[in-house]
């Protein structure tokens, strides 16, 4: 009997260990360098310098490489997630800052914000298949899951520009609130979110007619509207629960996605950028900017539970199971 | 003198207090409001303008009500401890402390009665103030409420025991301004309760000093560190040996054969 005790209780801490054995990979923007931290214990496992100002990072299907945007070295470098060393690089023309990857894995897409331009590039071949001319500053760019459509919204223009990915031509526009700069579609492909930073909130599309669903503002207390500037978002794959990074609030704020209404509000570091949720989805990382930090958000009690220091300005993460 | 005296005596001693405490609805209610005032609207307009980076306890960014909430408990004790102390004066000053005083026990040990009382007192004024709190969405984990009672218990007996040790010191209950003036606002504003020691390093190093070696700071972040399960070993030593001067100090104080009240009785 005592046996059996024994037994589900280390099953229980197996299991317990096993949800945050996540490993985090932060680029930093100002150190130029990959901050790696144990998603266990918050502990900043090591630092290595990669390129000049890496901002936006992906991992790749197979989660053996990283894609690092190393954005003043003009370029994206694949980084091996052992060694932690650059294997090649992809040609990503000038400044990229945000990319996104097809669901197979086949093409990778840049914004070019000085260019106005999204690059195409094969990651397999390593060569830029083609320039698609977009709005006027290109930020935030995203793949549907099936990955029919591949849309790009540019701050200037205020426009979330869709591209036909089997023509790679953009074959309609949608008006949106100004400083568009982050946009993600669902797991089920049927909304699209985009986040404006002037504007200071989230429109929902419906993907199939394009049109708009819903709006979706920010409030809090003591904290002044312009400050609140929604950046990176993420939706759990039920489409229960949607976050958004409230920049400078240096809030995140928490959406019920079947409403789409703000349910609360979490303080986390300043100036918080982009998020990305642990494998399990139980928990959520931030990058906080300004206060150089990373919070740790427990998604099940809804509490921030610790933030840890990590290098100067962390901009983006990937987390690896 | 048994053990049996000894209790009996503080049985009374703490009944009277808390019966005192009980019948004096008005004490009971100022004394919830004035750390309610401070958290409602005091902490409210700073709430953001003081960006708290994460130092120990806190793993985390917090918001300026549960940093003071730790400082308002220490300020509910102060409060109370001086409180005490006036009542010290009061029962002087109505001849109820001679009933007391001619009691067989020790001085010693009516003195550390009392304080237990008037600490026993600043425990319950605490838990009713914490229970608003957490309607009003300022909380700590679960297992701080129940850590930070032994806490309590230190830096009330201390802040009781400076009372005291000031309450052989006063003659009169008017002379109690004096002790808001002189030792409630300069403990409370020189100490960690609503500030952290680094933000006043910022301005100044001389009010940092000050601020670090004020008891009332260490007794503030003994209670900040138990709200959140953890035991500050350093902040429970200086508050224990604050209580030990100042618990000593009193009973001289109270000797009549060496301490104020020889001075005082000729009057």
């Amino acid at each position: 009997m005592e046996n059996h005790l024994l037994l589900v209780l280390m099953a229980i801490l197996l299991t317990c260990s096993n949800s945050f054995a996540d490993t985090l990979y932060i680029t930093l923007e100002k150190d130029n360098a990959l901050a790696v931290v144990d998603g266990n214990t918050g502990k900043l496992i090591k630092t290595v310098k990669i390129g000049k100002r890496p901002r936006g990072i992906v991992l790749s299907k197979d989660q053996k490489q990283l894609y690092i945007a190393a954005s003043d070295d003009n370029t994206i470098l694949i980084i091996d997630t052992a060694s932690l060393k650059p294997v090649a690089k992809l040609p990503s023309d000038k400044d990229p800052e945000t990319f996104a990857i097809d669901p197979s894995g086949e093409f990778l897409y840049v914004s070019n914000e000085d260019d106005n331009l999204v690059t195409v590039i094969d990651i397999a071949k390593r060569k830029a298949l083609k320039q698609i001319p977009v709005g006027v500053e290109p930020e935030g760019i995203a793949v549907s899951p099936d990955g029919q459509w591949v849309v790009s919204t540019s701050e200037t223009t205020n426009m979330v520009h869709w591209i036909d990915r089997a023509k790679l031509e953009i074959v309609d526009n949608t008006l949106v609130d100004p400083r568009p700069r982050s946009a993600v579609f669902t797991a089920d492909g049927k909304q699209l979110w985009v986040s404006s930073e002037i504007a200071g909130n989230v429109s929902v599309f419906d993907v199939a007619s394009k049109q708009l669903i819903k709006k979706i503002s920010f409030k809090i207390p003591a904290v002044t509207q312009e400050k609140i500037q929604p950046v990176g978002m993420r939706i759990d794959k039920t489409r229960r629960y949607a976050y958004v990074a409230l920049g400078p609030a240096n809030r995140v704020a928490v959406i019920d996605a079947e409403k789409l209404e703000v349910i609360d509000y979490f303080l986390v570091g300043q100036r918080v950028w982009n998020i990305e949720f642990s494998s399990d989805e139980k928990r959520l990382y931030t990058a906080n900017g300004v206060s150089n930090d990373v919070s740790f958000i427990d998604l099940e009690n809804h509490k921030v539970v610790k933030s840890v220091p990590v290098g100067q300005y962390p901009w983006g993460l990937a987390v690896k199971p | 003198m048994n053990l049996p005296h000894y209790l009996r005596a503080l049985r009374g001693i703490s009944t009277r207090e808390l019966l005192r405490f009980v019948h004096q609805r008005e004490r009971f209610i100022s004394a919830l409001v004035r750390p309610l005032v401070w958290l409602f609207i005091f902490a409210a307009g700073f709430r953001s303008t003081l960006g708290l980076s994460p130092t120990p306890p806190y793993e985390t960014y917090i918001l300026y009500e549960e940093y003071i909430t730790p400082g308002l408990i220490g300020m509910i004790q102060l409060f109370n401890g001086m409180q005490s102390s006036l009542s010290m004066v009061y029962d002087r000053e109505m001849g109820n402390m001679r009933t007391l005083l001619i009691s067989p026990l020790p001085r010693w040990f009516l003195l550390v009665a009392k304080l237990l009382a008037g600490t026993l007192v600043s425990i319950l004024q605490v838990y009713a103030f914490l229970l608003v709190a957490w309607l009003y969405d300022v909380r700590t984990p679960l297992e701080g409420y129940l850590g930070v009672l032994p806490a309590l218990l230190l830096s009330g007996l201390m802040l009781g025991a400076l009372g005291l040790l000031l309450s052989s010191f006063i003659e009169q209950l008017e002379n109690f301004a004096g002790v808001m003036n002189f030792v409630i606002f300069p403990m409370f504003f020189l100490s960690t309760a609503l500030y952290p020691l680094w933000k006043l390093q910022e301005s100044s190093q001389l009010l940092h000093t000050l601020a670090q070696f004020n008891p009332f700071s260490q007794a503030v972040e003994l209670i900040r560190f138990a709200l959140y399960g953890q035991f500050n070993i350093y902040a429970s030593i200086y508050t224990l040996s604050a209580l030990t001067l100042f618990l000593s100090a009193a009973v001289i104080g109270y000797n009549p054969s060496k301490g104020m009240m020889q001075k005082k009785g000729g009057k």
